[in-house]
């Protein structure tokens, strides 16, 4: 745990965070920064299994291993979306949320 | 002094977290998301887990952010700005965001949390040894699905990326 320092703070960071992300999902239309919003919830989240793991029940460690499950689902999730973009680019030129209404059938 | 440097990486956070959502350069956002996740893994270097941190560093600083770049920099021209979202689309979202975060706060503020007194340091060693642990409570069930999953995500994004020429 940090000295000097309450979860209330902490917890208080990750809840602005997440809902930083949360209001970028909404509001943006670019298929890549929507990811990006995606990745800010998903951090948010991570930090406070760790934080609610050190500061309530430093003993365990469960925190700390759904923080890494966490951390490698976001990775390979970012990396199919980042595939299919790509190939999405390539069939209608452009990455927007709006263009891309139509299915492979 | 660690007070301090918290408030700082907490501001650092905020800030680049809102300039990530809102600036309208896709280059851009991509960099000031880099400067939140670097301030998450001074988060966890504060709480003593310093594996977490290196990992976090490197999965993410090193290869979440170079993977969306590079896909930036493919479907997208750098000079350009992205179109700017209609006025009420964002008061909408930001009135939504604001209740939730209101909201939240309410509960955490009025739920009594019991922090523990003694602080631990958790060593590598242990985290490795749960993680690989058939016992009560350990995680190699999990871990080996991840993975499995690993696996599978880097054959489909060689397929998927790879589009119709695979299919003749």
């Amino acid at each position: 745990m940090i000295q000097g320092i309450s979860i209330y703070e902490i917890l208080t960071i990750t809840t602005t965070l997440f809902f930083i992300g949360v209001y970028g999902f909404l509001t943006r239309k670019n298929l890549i920064t929507m990811l990006l919003s995606i990745e800010l919830i998903l951090n948010a989240s991570a930090v406070n299994f760790v934080v609610i793991n050190t500061y309530l029940f430093p003993e365990n460690l469960q925190g700390v291993f759904f923080s890494i499950f966490i951390i490698a689902i976001a990775a390979a999730e970012t990396a199919l979306a980042v595939a299919i973009i790509i190939n999405l680019y390539k069939l209608v030129t452009s990455v927007e949320v709006e263009d891309t209404e139509t299915m492979k059938y | 002094m660690e007070r301090i440097i918290f408030y700082i990486l907490a501001f650092i956070m905020i800030f680049f977290a809102i300039k990530a959502v809102s600036s309208r350069k896709m280059l851009r956002s991509v960099i000031y998301l880099l400067f939140v996740l670097i301030g998450i893994s001074g988060i966890y270097f504060m709480v003593d887990y310093s594996f977490l941190a290196a990992v976090q560093l490197a999965v993410y600083a090193g290869g979440v952010i170079v993977l969306i770049i590079f896909s930036v920099m493919l479907v997208h021209h750098i000079e350009l700005k992205l179109d700017a979202t209609s006025l009420k689309q964002r008061i909408i979202a930001a009135t939504l965001s604001v209740v939730g975060i209101l909201l939240t706060l309410y509960a955490i503020f009025t739920y009594q949390f019991s922090p523990a007194e003694n602080s631990i340091i958790i060593e590598v060693e242990d985290i490795g040894r749960g993680l690989l642990s058939v016992d009560d409570g350990g995680y190699i069930l999990p871990f080996e699905v991840i993975s499995v999953i690993l696996v599978a995500v880097m054959i489909g994004a060689i397929v998927i990326a790879k589009g119709k020429k695979l299919e003749q």
